[in-house]
């Protein structure tokens, strides 16, 4: 079944629709803001780079990291941080930001990384927490109240990025920019050992391969990007809080990519969309959203573990094998 | 007054007293998180949402109903435990054959529900409840006072951990269980019920969770967030311990509350991560933990 998939999704019919699909979605996030409120537009881009982010380390690589709000948050703060108080230009607040969170991933990979499945789940999640406190303590993150009224500066210092529509098309580019780096990190060699190493860690051990290396690096390259997201999404809206770097973020940006569906590349994305969505619209109703998200996070762990964009594209893999 | 290294002693003993009672309740929660993890290999992210539900039942047993704290010291845990056995029966149990990580991510799900739901319907806000009335007071040790309720709470949260301890390392239903760890289909073969054992073991556990919850009732108060933010530390502890035995888990949780309670005294802004630090501490000695096994 697997084999025959396989051709069938290298056959050129699967090709043409793959062309396809990537010019209409790249169609639709260029025409979205003239029909849905950009700045709702701009929070699911950042949470598509988030989740795709997170996919590399946990379906990529099949490490469950529950600590990536660290990331996120943390690089949040650094920007916000940044541009506010130190004044800083947009470009070279999003670049600390992101180099802050490449460090922040590179320490953190250094002291999970040789541990494996649930303790590392465990781990991660124990030193994001620390992060969380840190940040609950520290003067300079502005405790409950976070830092607000971040500036939201000029890019190149021409265009003016308060207004909301042109703030959308830079965040679009940061996430387009981003989703190209773990596409071409997917498919490269590098991609390739992290998925042997991902099927069969002892065989690949034994082709010569070092498996901590190549997790280190996928984890922080993960940390990074997440960092990036959090930091479009500080200076996109202005704030940075604490809710960012909660572990309930972690487990959210989990759900996402697990909705959608682990370990493909379009499948993060249409995760994030759809919680960011479902949230927005439970926002205004009064239903207990942390619930409803608890219980769609239990029916997709026990229903369908594939995710959407998983058990769909298995379906339409079925009817293509079914009809050659 | 008494004092070491510039600190009344009066304030040194009541933080120790405090670390002793944190470090009671992460022996008790850690021991439950260890065993759902030797017998089930599951991460069982619900133990503070359990340990946040015994607070709760407590509290609306007293609120609602006026029971006082007694039966609900008896109450919580088996609510607690009942809800536990239900989902392990139902839903858990499906999720034995696939990949451990989605069991935990369940688990963190139905944490996130349990928590939502309360917080819906209560609040966030804290909610006080009255120490019970044989143990309020306290004796007046000389150097610091001691407050009858803590010294009650630290007394039988030692006495479940022991018993725990003894259950399963000196009886025969503890034995079967330590057989099943290591060889579930030869012990189903002598013809145990295994998928039973299992089931009584989460229940037993998430019990205890719930016993711990209504024990914090009085001294914290009762609110849907408190299982959340204790939990994470607990996963810690239990990192710090490792797996392996028993009785290292229980001395890791109290030695932890009391390293704890006393960096609060000496360097108040990095009491929140003492845990933390020392985690990152241990794995970088000795990954598999204190008291761990090479799994």
């Amino acid at each position: 079944m697997t084999f025959q998939m396989a051709i069938a999704s290298s056959d050129s019919r699967a090709t043409q629709t793959r062309t396809l699909c990537l010019l209409l979605l790249v169609a639709t996030s260029l025409a979205a803001p003239f029909f849905i409120y950009p700045l709702f537009l701009t929070k699911i881009l950042c949470f598509v780079l988030f989740a795709s982010a997170l996919n590399l380390v946990l379906g990529y690589a099949g490490l469950l990291s529950l600590g990536h709000a660290a990331f996120f948050g943390g690089a949040a703060y650094v920007a916000a941080h940044s541009a506010k108080v130190w004044g800083f230009p947009f470009e070279l607040a999003i670049l600390t930001a992101v180099s802050f969170a490449t460090l922040l991933g590179l320490v953190f990979g250094f002291l999970a990384i040789r541990l494996h499945g649930i303790y590392f789940a465990m781990v991660t999640l124990a030193l994001a927490q620390m992060i969380y406190f840190l940040a609950v303590q520290m003067p300079l993150t502005g405790g409950e109240d976070g830092i607000t009224a971040v500036p939201s500066g000029k890019l190149l210092g021409l265009i003016d990025l308060s207004n909301s529509l042109a703030m959308y098309y830079v965040v679009l580019l940061f996430v387009a920019f981003g989703m190209f780096m773990i596409w071409r990190t997917v498919h490269s060699p590098f991609g390739h050992v992290l998925a042997a190493i991902k099927e069969n860690e002892v065989r690949a051990t034994s082709l010569g391969l070092q498996p901590s290396r190549y997790r280190l690096i996928a984890f922080t390259l993960s940390a990074a990007l997440s960092g990036l997201a959090g930091a479009l999404k500080a200076i996109a809206f202005q704030v940075a809080s604490l809710l960012d770097v909660t572990w309930h973020m972690s487990g959210e940006v989990v759900l996402m990519t697990l909705i959608g569906g682990m370990g493909t590349l379009i499948g993060p994305a249409i995760g994030a969309t759809f919680v960011v969505a479902l949230e927005h619209y439970l926002s205004t109703s009064g239903l207990p959203i942390s619930f409803i998200i608890g219980v769609i996070f239990m029916l997709c762990v026990m229903l369908f573990r594939k995710g959407i964009y998983g058990e769909l594209r298995e379906w339409y893999l079925r009817r293509l094998v079914r009809e050659t | 007054m008494i004092e070491i290294f510039g600190i009344p002693v009066a304030v040194l003993g009541g933080q120790i007293l405090l670390g002793l009672i944190n470090g009671s309740f992460y022996a008790l929660l850690s021991l439950g998180l260890a065993i759902i993890f030797g017998m089930l290999n599951v991460i069982n992210f619900a133990h503070g949402a359990f340990y946040m539900l015994g607070g709760f039942a407590t509290w609306i047993l007293f609120t609602y109903f006026g029971i006082g704290y007694w039966p609900g010291l008896l109450f919580a845990p088996f609510v607690a435990g009942s809800i536990g056995a239900l989902m392990e029966r139902l839903l858990l149990r499906r999720l034995y054959n696939v990949d451990h990580l989605y069991s935990l991510l369940f688990t963190f799900g139905a944490a996130l529900a349990l928590e939502g739901l309360f917080r819906h319907h209560f609040g966030s806000a804290g909610k006080p409840y009255p120490l019970p009335g044989e143990l309020s007071g306290g004796y007046n040790l000389g150097f610091m006072f001691l407050p009858l309720y803590r010294a009650w709470v630290i007394i039988i949260a030692l006495l479940v951990c022991f018993g725990t301890w003894f259950a399963i390392e000196r009886t025969r239903l503890g034995a079967y269980l330590r057989a099943a760890t290591e060889n579930p289909s030869l012990v189903q073969a002598f013809g145990i019920n295994v998928p039973l054992l299992l089931t009584l073991t989460y229940a037993f556990c998430v019990g205890l969770a719930g016993f711990t919850g209504a024990l914090a009732a009085p001294i914290y108060q009762v609110s849907p967030g408190m299982g959340a933010n204790l939990i994470i530390i607990v996963f810690a502890v239990v990192v710090i311990g490792g797996m392996g035995s028993i009785l290292g888990t229980i001395l890791t949780g109290l030695s932890l509350g009391v390293i704890e309670a006393l960096t609060k005294v000496f360097f108040p802004t990095a009491s929140a991560i003492t845990v933390f630090i020392i985690m990152i501490l241990v794995l970088m000695l000795r990954p598999t933990g204190l008291f761990g096994r090479e799994r």
